[in-house]
């Protein structure tokens, strides 16, 4: 229909006119409007305390105590069961969160401005590898680094940033691509170029030597710092895409653990949702698929503009750190993404792939067509709460979710 | 097809385009079969409605 294809296209120039900066790093309560006192934001589709998986229940008592609303980990499990929080996903708030997805009111949040729209996304910093509340750790290890990560770390980002004018994200991206990252599992190159680009305006707003030290050392240790920018950067790269009637187009892919959702452009913000499925990976040694949690995180938004498994034919490494083959495979899986998109990427290329875009626009028609669900490269958490990551993996999107997405679309459009 | 076209087909070894299920595919490859694999699969996984309903979104 003549009516989907000019709104695609409007669509898909918006998100390639998109103009992403990393511009300062506040609190939640300041930077989020709506969000309040007990109040707690989580990744995925909507979902109820006694529906969420064991590693959200898990971060949700981890941040409640953090935030100072619980004594412990089990009085704030026994606040939740009386409904003592408030419980909204990211999406809702103009956010975004890795794994669990925890947003709450005292935590510092990266805040990453599309400057071609006027409109702006917000991510926590990541914490780093190993018992992380991302992925449902909330013990004092966990707990105390988020505290440092509010006290220390989180303000001298802000100053950096605010003192270097901002980091503009679009060529950055394109050079991790070229680095062999794709912006999911694997970001050592643009968490390097990041690095490169802010330590001496770290330098340049620091008094203290020793927590210069210790952030430039935070960052540096840590190969998945950028996820969370990137996550940023998507949201307020697709935030713009919203509402466009007519558009099949995908503006957002999440998951909590128990659901896996889609929002789509034509059909405003509504959900489409269907049981999450469980991610195929590799796993660190004392683990296997028993200990895996389903999959889990509003990370897919990496996905949703064209990185993450779309982008796998750049990134060779991460093909083989989540079990998915050859490089070969990989480039197999960015052709086969291809096939459900609208159009390619002209500012973010692949050199194996002879400098071909990155696939872009996720079109529900084309997935449920083809039966091509999108590939998304995650990693994946322990069944139970507390205990972390226990490997990465690949994980299809449910198919159930585009086809409500379609039929949506045909009512909206009066067809069906 | 000319009868010479036809006793140089029965003749030759066979050349194979597998569309749809990969397996057939897999086993003539196994045996050394020159064969080349398609993936396909039925519109909406075979679904009429669902497959009607992509149709007319799509003109």
């Amino acid at each position: 229909m003549d009516i989907i294809t000019q709104a695609n296209d409007v669509a898909v120039r918006r998100m390639l006119t998109g103009d992403p900066a990393l511009v300062d790093v506040v609190p939640a309560i300041e930077a989020i409007d709506g969000l309040k006192d007990r109040m707690i934001l989580h990744a995925g589709p909507p979902v109820a305390w006694n529906d969420m998986c064991g590693p959200m229940r898990g971060a949700v008592t981890g941040i409640a105590v953090f935030e100072g609303w619980a004594e412990n980990l089990a009085d704030a499990e026994e606040q939740a069961d009386t409904g003592a929080f408030e419980f909204h996903p990211n999406h809702h708030f103009d956010a975004v969160g890795p794994m669990t997805g925890m947003t709450s009111m005292s935590q510092p949040v990266m805040v990453v401005e599309n400057r071609a729209f006027g409109n702006r996304a917000f991510c926590t910093i990541n914490e780093g590898l190993g018992k992380v509340m991302r992925f449902g750790g909330n013990d004092l290890e966990v707990l105390d680094r988020l505290r440092w990560l509010r006290g220390s770390f989180g303000p001298a980002f802000g100053r950096a940033l605010r003192h270097i004018g901002g980091l503009a994200l679009k060529d950055l991206i394109a050079r991790g691509l070229t680095m062999g990252d794709e912006m999911h599992q694997r970001n050592v190159a643009c968490s390097s170029l990041t690095l490169r680009a802010l330590a001496p305006a770290f330098a340049a707003t620091s008094d203290d030597n020793d927590a210069l030290s210790r952030a430039l050392a935070f960052i540096g240790g840590n190969d998945q710092f950028f996820l969370n920018i990137a996550m940023a950067m998507g949201k307020s790269i697709m935030d713009p895409v919203r509402d466009i009637e007519g558009s099949s187009v995908v503006t957002a892919m999440s998951r909590n653990g128990t659901e896996f959702g889609i929002r789509v452009s034509g059909t405003g913000d509504q959900w489409f949702t269907a049981p999450v499925e469980m991610p195929e990976g590799l796993y660190f040694p004392g683990f296997t698929s028993d200990d895996a949690n389903p999959d889990m995180g509003d990370s897919t938004i990496v996905e949703t503009i064209g990185l993450g498994g779309f982008a796998m034919a750049a990134s060779p490494a991460v093909a083989g750190f989540v079990g998915a083959g050859t490089a070969t495979e990989a480039a197999a899986t960015t052709h086969a993404m291809a096939e459900i998109v609208h159009t390619e990427n002209p500012e973010w290329t692949i050199p194996s792939l002879d400098y071909r875009g990155v696939p872009t626009g996720i079109d529900v028609r084309y997935v449920v067509e083809t039966g091509l669900a999108p590939t998304i490269n995650t990693g994946i958490a322990h069944k139970d709460p507390g205990v972390g990551q226990v490997g990465a993996g690949v994980v299809r999107a449910p198919l159930a979710c585009f086809e409500q997405a379609v039929r949506a679309l045909a009512v909206r459009l009066g067809i069906a | 097809m000319s009868s010479n076209a036809l006793k140089k087909l029965l003749a030759e070894p066979p050349k194979v385009v597998n569309v749809g299920l990969r397996g057939f595919a897999d086993d003539l490859v196994a045996r050394g079969v020159e064969t080349v694999h398609v993936d396909w699969s039925p519109p909406a996984g075979g679904d009429p409605e669902l497959a009607d309903l992509i149709a007319k979104l799509d003109t």
